[in-house]
């Protein structure tokens, strides 16, 4: 099976529903009890501070999405779902990594990183922490730079997404 | 007016109409205990709170009125999990309260403490923690309508002891009962879209071999009366599946009777050579089509359900109508006029009488027992249908008597059989029984059960006579957990599994007479006719009749798990 983000072929959920205790897990659990797995999950309230959007990427091939979001539209907290295809959908994701880098190298890397369109947040005498937001197709080529590094943690916040208007 | 939340909570479902609630109280929802008994609802002391649960179902199949449940936390709440799981699987409209540990103690490991809705959030329709007492009459307001709209279901409500107390601050609310509910993410869509409804009856009108495969959607949706319209104004025949035994009266001639596993060869097989499904609140159960690759496999599918989630679940249908079942048809009768009515259908005279042709060659059939042999399950069930009356409600268990009794009675009217379809839950018969007598005290009520569900339940007999509700059961003792039995013989060489029962331990009509009911025992077909009218007769108390019968009987026909609905087995003679 094929792993790689960039070509396992992802499909966007996006879900927005009541700001209440439970809601993520109900959404969740759908995907849970018939064993798919999310790939990645972001939750924030939106404009009204009653509602949050869920922004659920799922991998296609495992997943039967007609079936689970007519399962989504029945729960009671669920407002409106949004399925975007790739491709319909303005795309971003932030990811933040600290790797090392030796004072030695250090000014090499900084300019990777600058021509990368990252930025260096956190510095310290053997480790850098720094960050990228962008598509998530971006995301995986900063990612493939940083691991010539050693890596101390690298985290990505999932992608949030919103469909194309042009 | 200022109340506290345990006085709210009775008040609000007074309001919600509630005449009857089934329970057992304990520590978390102690204080709610105390309203109660100022109230004009009757509450009902179960025995087991899996029984509250059943009840509370039993009650609904029978009345179409939401049944409702009131028990403690922690070991209550998992107590009535299983009967949520049966009302979440068969739709049926349901109010569970469990208490809860106090809002300060929750996530503690408190004593008594489960996560209830946690546990429960796949087997409800909707749950919720009530976090402030303020909340109580809206969220039970809620819990009604989204139990009985759309869809019906189970909906559970998990209330903190601290906001139920009177004597806790926590519990203060000022009274007010909301005129409506504000559910934004829930509008259940009822009329169906009037293209569709056109789409569907074009398809109706050029079929040459349609059928109307009626599910327990017609039951939820009050639409037997629309089903046999429609029925009768095209004469297309009807399968009523295990959850829809009723909605079409079984002495109607365009009735075919029960599809499925255990379906009679005329239901299934029509089904199989149709040109035309119309499933109309029913969802394709695997015990429907059998494998699945080989079910009616030349038939267009027109599919009507309220749930959209079920159009394409199982089979993509070629028109899927969402709404309500009863809309939907009589909408449907509309549009089939307006094309022309029956006057615009082929010929189907063909397809009628290969249907006849099936009936008169492959009836269900038994044989009876020679002198001194056990009883055979199936002349009990036809003693019993012929000797009740026909309205009587009959509740079963799962197994072996309760395909027997599915497939033996004469359903003529609707709410008239109450079983656990989708979960199949053993220890179902005794309490829903129970149940469905409390809602409708003017019918007869008999359950028939196994021995194995019987020992299952068998307690809420004495809350049944604590309580004065004369329900009757009808045990067909064979002494096995029989459905097991004959899957063990059939397809694992009769190597016989831990199925082994015994017929006299327990002693039934013993534990039946300590229970305060009327304990019978017949052993022998001339003695079945006078102990059914002697139970009959019996209407200050339950009565039990342990009716010994024959292992070796098995349920036929049969579609073997995971063959194809055309490879029936018709009777004991084909498998072999």
């Amino acid at each position: 099976m094929n792993t790689n983000p960039s070509v396992v072929r992802h499909h966007i959920i996006s879900v927005l529903v009541e700001n209440k205790p439970g809601v993520l897990a109900r959404v969740s659990g759908l995907f849970a009890r018939r064993g798919y797995n999310i790939f990645s999950l972001a939750v924030a309230p939106t404009d009204d501070d009653r509602r949050s959007r869920i922004t659920i990427v799922v991998d296609v091939e495992s997943a039967p999405l007609e079936q689970i979001v007519k399962q989504l539209d029945k729960l009671i907290n669920v407002l409106e779902i949004d399925e975007l295809a790739p491709g319909d959908a303005v795309e971003r994701e932030l990811l933040l990594a600290t790797v090392e880098s030796p004072q030695a190298t250090r000014q090499t890397f900084a300019v990777q990183v600058e021509v990368a369109g990252a930025r260096i947040l956190d510095a310290g005498d053997d480790t850098v922490t720094v960050s990228l937001e962008g598509t998530p197709d971006e995301l995986d080529q900063f990612a493939l730079l940083l691991a010539t590094h050693p890596v101390v943690a690298l985290q990505r916040t999932g992608r949030v997404a919103l469909p194309k208007i042009g | 007016m200022k109340t506290n939340g345990g006085a709210a909570l009775i008040k609000a479902l007074e309001l919600e109409g509630v005449d009857v609630m089934f329970g057992l109280p304990g520590g978390a929802i102690l204080p709610v205990y105390d309203p109660i008994i100022d109230s004009p609802i009757r509450h009902i002391l179960v025995r087991h709170e899996q029984g509250a649960g059943h009840m509370a179902e039993g009650y609904a199949h029978a009345t179409g009125r939401p049944g409702v449940a009131m028990v403690t936390s922690g070991p209550a709440a998992t107590n009535i999990i299983t009967p949520l799981a049966d009302a979440y699987m068969d739709s049926i409209p349901m109010v569970v309260i469990t208490g809860q540990v106090g809002t300060a103690g929750i996530g503690t490991d408190a004593f008594q403490e489960v996560d209830t809705v946690g546990i429960t959030r796949s087997i409800t329709k909707h749950n919720e923690l009530v976090t402030r007492a303020q909340d109580i009459p809206r969220i039970v307001r809620e819990a009604f309508h989204i139990a009985t709209t759309g869809r019906p279901g189970p909906v559970l409500i998990d209330i903190p002891k601290d906001l139920v107390d009177p004597t806790n601050p926590n519990s203060a609310l000022d009274w007010y009962w909301p005129d409506s509910v504000d559910l934004p993410g829930y509008n259940p869509r009822l009329d169906g879209d009037p293209e569709l409804i056109e789409a569907a009856a074009r398809l109706i009108l050029a079929a040459e071999r349609p059928i109307l495969y009626a599910g327990g959607g017609i039951l939820k949706a009050r639409a037997a009366e629309a089903l046999l319209a429609l029925a009768e104004m095209l004469d297309i025949p009807v399968v009523t599946t295990l959850m829809a035994r009723g909605a079409m009266p079984d002495d109607h001639p365009l009735c075919l009777g029960m599809p499925g596993m255990h379906g009679n060869y005329t239901a299934v097989t029509a089904m199989q050579e149709s040109d035309l499904l119309i499933a109309l609140g029913s969802r394709f159960d695997d015990r429907v089509t059998g494998k699945l690759d080989g079910f009616a496999a030349n038939a267009k599918i027109i599919h009507v359900d309220i749930d959209p989630a079920e159009l394409g679940k199982v089979r993509r249908p070629d028109v899927g109508i969402t709404g309500d079942c009863r809309l939907v048809i009589t909408e449907m009768i509309n549009a089939l006029k307006i094309l022309g009515g029956a006057d615009k259908q082929p010929d189907r005279s063909a397809w009628k009488s290969t249907i006849s042709g099936w009936q008169e060659k492959f009836p269900l059939t038994y044989v009876q027992s020679e002198p001194g042999d056990l009883l055979k399950p199936q002349f009990v069930l036809e003693q019993l249908r012929d000797n009740t009356p026909d309205d009587c409600i009959v509740a079963s268990g799962v197994g072996q008597h309760q395909m027997w009794t599915a497939q033996y009675w004469k359903f003529n009217h609707p709410y008239t059989w109450i079983n656990s379809g989708g979960l199949g839950t053993m220890g179902f018969a005794v309490p829903a029984a129970i149940g469905a007598k409390v809602g409708r005290p003017d019918r007869m009520v008999w359950a028939v059960d196994g021995d194995g569900c019987f020992q299952m339940t068998a307690q809420e007999l004495v809350t049944a006579a604590a309580e004065r509700i004369p329900v009757k059961i009808a045990i067909l003792n064979n002494a096995y957990l029989g459905m097991v039995r004959q899957w063990q013989e059939m397809f694992y060489e009769e190597r016989y599994s831990e199925v082994y029962l015994s017929p006299d331990l327990p002693d039934y009509k013993m534990w039946a007479e300590s229970m305060g009911c009327v304990g019978m025992r017949v052993e022998s077909p001339e003695d079945v006719l006078p102990a059914i009218q002697r139970a009959n007769e019996v209407d200050d108390r339950p009565v039990v009749i342990d009716f010994r019968t024959d292992a070796r009987e098995k349920v036929f026909p049969m579609v073997p798990s995971g063959k194809s609905n055309s490879d029936i087995v018709v009777g004991p003679e084909d498998y072999r």
